[in-house]
């Protein structure tokens, strides 16, 4: 199937591992993306706290330019890109006037028939109708399935079902083979954008849900977002050094976590990129005997 | 020829302030068929009302106009004046010079000729009026009483002891509702069970009270004094007249893990049951969706036991048809379960409970004798947490009003809790505190002051298990404003009073209105809170809204009185103001095709079909023909009607024709 793609800032940044996953695991998955040309910043946290019409009109501009690309779907694999974007024609919809104003701005045609999908709908989607027999390596590891805010709120936008409670990660996970666990913090907050500004807030709130996840059996974190990645993985030293305590649990993005399944080379898949070590101990055995598997053992100290 | 009398009013200066009355009756006194004309400073006064009378004998009136104030305030003493002057009344009409001219618009020469169209425009009206005569319709003196909770409990006694029959239906094998299921009664703490019980066996021992349990309203049909209703009684699977409510048939019942309705599942019972020991009538029933017999075909070991053979499994639902001429509906409310609350865990932790679930733990005859136990292991909580307004005021929810009692039963269940585990901490999240009532402010300060219960004013975001206990996470937001977490081992969800699942098909079954909560309306919040805009039919307890026991009791007796009101006449008389479909002689015997569009479209149910015969029996035609006693004279279907062939009786199209060609 043909998509849309939205890769946004982050995807070429901070977390090029999750575009390049992402791209790794397409070609299995059934998915072929087309990335939206001449496209922009999609305004994420600042745009929107500052002016009300740039934050509708860096998003149209993208999507007007997905339209006259002749896409139908479009996919935003940051979460908060996809907050944006998924925002802007919720509200350019409902709102007519709002409408006329932004595609004054925009200086472009603007219809609102380009859906917006995230990652995790997207995955999904094409792992029920694709990945039957494919998985290779099963993922036979607990996992905490963290969702954080994007994905389950404001309610009128959000894909998942049970808002305080999801499912899909979990039940996808189930499918390449993971533990998904029971656990109290899926929609928590990471701190999101204070990640930079007030380290030490995101430092309190992503070290709870590492706690929480640890204290629960999970051997990793999966994750659909660039920003709680960031904050949870990146800003592990400081999450250690507000709770001193040492965690080496690992983050991975979910396309990640079928890559592997998939039997993806992990540097393909840029597990080398993370700052916490992509390790598992209770492979140990096996891992021990055969030194010269590195696809678990890979620091992010070398890119 | 007409002979019209008309009698202009002044209404002190309401009137003659900006209107020249007397300029009004000069005028039209030239109007054709106005013989007589005069104004007067206060009409319905004696010395006016005499005005009238003697001008309609003198004068030999044959209709009268009085232009003064609204026929809603003096049209009734204006015809009885008429009646006494020996004119009928409906023979009488006003003109509304003061809400509809004088009070609305400034002294101007229009002011006094608007006053003159509104005379002029009645003067043929009132020409066109023919003489209407009182409808009266009898009245059946028995009392439908629908709930056999304390509402109806108490509507039902109210009224059979003013000496009228009551017959009350229940859906559940027994009546006492939710009162039953409450273990003391705030503010006074005394025990619910015991001041109702009493209650209860007084409604199964009184000579005017039919009482039907295990049954429900299949159809209700007719109007005040004269409804019809059928009564499904479900088949308990017994003998009544045989059972002598021994108890032996659920001793032996194999299947005893069924899920207790009455002790809100967190005890069980037996597939033949009574739903518990004070039941009213205290005889089993089978439920058929357990029991073995009816699910596997096989067991019947009720009916080996029983001593006096009073099983029946072949015995069949019944419907029984009644008439009836009032119907009091108190079909009470539900509790939100508390898989509701997703924040709360979606209802998949065991110790949160709701507030319906604390009162069968607290009672001494619940699942747990009295003692307060988790239901996930037994253990007496150390930590309990109270959460208020658990869905309610929560437009978010979809329930955006108070459920009006929780404040008041939380405080009760952190007070029975301090009195049962003295060493207990007890917490209570709440948004306000409405204790308004009679010594329940001073029941809440008791609560927090002498059982030194923490009230924490914030709402909770978030319940989560780790290691055994319940995470509460919630904010102070006195006291510095700061999160706050509480390690708790039960949670307590005064979830949301809501309406009955069925609410909303009873109340199309007894056409009667209901608001977008699902809740019964009143037909007037404030002066009419017990009636329905369906005449004849009542309201009482919490399926009107979400009340208390006082409250529920004072509203089941306010709507016994009005029922008893109702009974105390043979007939009622109502005002002939209905519709009417048009009759003429043979062969078409009326313009009604019978076409029907009036009975969809009448708001009251009205309209009926009347089969027009020959002498021999044979079918000509079928007309509309409207029920008098139902009829509220809206006028729609007069409106509807494609052949012109209903009129409204004392608003014909003749006369509202008449009223614009005039102008």
């Amino acid at each position: 199937m043909k998509i849309g793609f939205y890769p946004g800032c982050s995807l070429l940044g901070s977390s090029r591992e999750y575009n390049e996953s992402l791209k790794a695991i397409a070609p299995a998955m059934g998915l072929e993306f087309a990335e939206v040309p001449d496209w922009n910043c999609c305004g994420a946290t600042a745009a929107h706290s500052l002016d009300h019409q740039l934050a509708f009109a860096l998003p149209a501009r993208i999507l007007a330019l997905a339209e006259k690309a002749g896409m139908e779907e479009l996919l935003v694999p940051c979460s908060a890109c996809f907050s944006r974007l998924a925002a802007t024609r919720y509200e350019l919809q409902k709102n007519a006037d709002l409408r006329k104003e932004i595609i004054d701005i925009i200086e472009m045609p603007y219809q609102g028939t380009v859906k917006v999908s995230n990652a995790l709908e997207v995955l999904c989607r094409a792992a029920a109708a694709n990945l039957n027999g494919k998985i290779t390596k099963p993922f036979a590891h607990k996992v905490a399935c963290y969702y954080g805010c994007y994905l389950t709120r404001p309610t009128e936008l959000a894909t998942c079902k049970r808002t305080e409670d999801p499912q899909e990660m979990d039940e996808l996970m189930k499918v390449v083979g993971a533990e998904p666990i029971d656990w109290a913090f899926k929609v928590e907050c990471c701190g999101a954008g204070l990640s930079v500004s007030r380290t030490d807030l995101v430092a309190g709130l992503s070290g709870k849900i590492i706690k929480d996840a640890v204290h629960r059996g999970a051997e990793a974190i999966v994750v659909a977002c660039p920003m709680c990645h960031t904050n949870l993985d990146l800003r592990r030293d400081a999450i250690e050094a507000q709770s001193h305590e040492r965690y080496s649990i690992p983050v991975l993005y979910l396309s990640q976590v079928i890559g592997l399944a998939l039997g993806i080379d992990p540097r393909t898949l840029g597990l080398h990129r993370h700052h916490v070590p992509v390790r598992f101990p209770d492979a140990a055995p096996n891992a021990s005997a055969d030194s010269k598997k590195p696809e678990l053992q890979l620091s992010g100290k070398d890119d | 020829m007409p002979r019209i009398g008309v009698f202009i009013c002044h209404c002190g200066e309401n009137i003659s302030g900006t209107v020249d009355c007397a300029e009004v009756a000069k005028v039209s006194a030239e109007f054709p068929g106005v013989v007589h004309s005069v104004d007067y400073k206060y009409m319905c006064s004696d010395p006016g009302q005499n005005l009238i009378k003697n001008a309609i004998q003198e004068k030999k009136l044959t209709g009268v106009v009085v232009a003064a104030c609204s026929p809603r305030m003096h049209e009734p003493t204006f015809r009885r004046a008429c009646a006494e002057g020996g004119l009928n009344p409906f023979l009488c009409e006003m003109a509304n010079l003061r809400e509809h001219c004088s009070w609305v618009h400034e002294k101007l020469p229009a002011t006094t000729e608007k006053a003159i169209d509104l005379v002029r425009i009645m003067v043929e009206k009132v020409k066109r009026n023919r003489p209407l005569f009182s409808i009266n319709v009898p009245v059946t003196k028995t009392a439908l009483v629908l709930g056999g909770g304390i509402a109806g409990i108490q509507a039902a006694l109210d009224i059979a002891n003013a000496g009228h029959k009551v017959i009350m239906v229940e859906r559940q094998a027994s009546i006492g509702g939710h009162m039953a299921q409450l273990s003391e009664t705030f503010p006074t703490l005394d025990c619910s069970q015991c001041i109702l019980t009493p209650r209860m066996v007084e409604v199964a021992q009184h000579p005017n009270i039919t009482l039907y349990t295990y049954a429900e309203l299949e159809k209700l049909d007719g109007f005040i004094g004269n409804f019809r209703a059928v009564i499904r009684k479900k088949a308990k699977s017994i003998d009544e007249k045989l059972c002598t409510g021994c108890g032996v048939c659920f001793q032996k019942c194999p299947n005893k893990k069924i899920l207790s309705e009455f002790n809100t599942h967190l005890g069980t019972r037996t597939a033949i049951y009574v739903p518990f020991p004070q039941a009213v009538p205290n005889k089993p029933v089978i439920d058929r969706e357990h029991c073995m017999y009816f699910q596997k075909g096989k067991c019947r070991i009720c009916e080996k036991f029983c001593p006096t053979k009073a099983i029946r499994f072949d015995q069949q639902d019944e419907l029984i048809e009644v008439n009836v001429g009032a119907v009091v509906a108190a079909t009470g409310y539900e509790v939100k379960d508390t898989d509701f609350f997703p924040e709360y865990g979606y209802g998949k932790y065991p110790d949160i409970i709701t507030g319906l679930q604390f009162e069968r733990l607290a009672s001494a005859s619940g699942p747990t004798g009295g003692v307060i136990k988790r239901p996930s292991d037994g253990r007496i909580p150390e930590t309990i947490a109270f959460i208020a307004c658990a869905g309610s005021r929560d437009p978010a929810k979809g329930i955006s009003y108070c459920s009006k009692i929780c404040c008041m039963y939380t405080a009760k269940h952190a007070m029975l809790y301090k009195h049962k585990v003295h060493q207990g901490k007890a917490y209570v999240f709440y948004m306000d505190i409405r204790a308004g009532g009679k010594m329940y402010e001073e029941f809440v300060r008791r609560t927090i002051e002498e059982d030194e219960v923490h009230y924490v004013r914030g709402r909770v975001s978030r319940i989560y298990d780790r290691d055994g206990k319940l995470v509460v996470r919630g904010v102070d937001t006195l006291l510095n404003a700061k999160p706050i977490e509480i390690e708790a081992d039960m949670v307590v969800l005064a979830t949301a009073m809501v309406a009955q699942p069925d609410a909303e098909e009873l109340a199309q079954k007894m056409k009667v209105s209901y608001d977008e909560n699902k809740f019964l309306s009143e037909a007037h919040p404030k002066l009419r809170p017990v009636e329905m805009n369906t005449a004849g039919i009542f309201v009482a307890g919490a399926c009107q809204a979400p009340k208390d026991i006082p409250e529920t009791v004072a509203q089941a007796s306010a709507a016994a009185s009005k029922v008893a009101g109702l009974f105390s006449k043979d007939e009622l008389s109502r005002e002939p103001v209905v519709a009417v479909v048009s009759r003429t002689g043979p062969p078409e015997f009326s313009n009604c095709v019978g076409c029907f569009l009036c009975e969809s479209a009448c708001p009251y149910q009205a309209i009926e079909h009347e089969e027009i015969k020959t002498r021999d029996g044979k079918l000509i035609k079928t007309v509309a023909k409207i029920n008098q006693g139902v009829c509220q004279g809206c006028g729609t279907c007069v409106a509807l009607c494609r052949t012109k062939s209903i009129d409204l009786q004392g608003f014909t199209n003749e006369q509202i024709f008449a009223e614009l060609v005039s102008l």
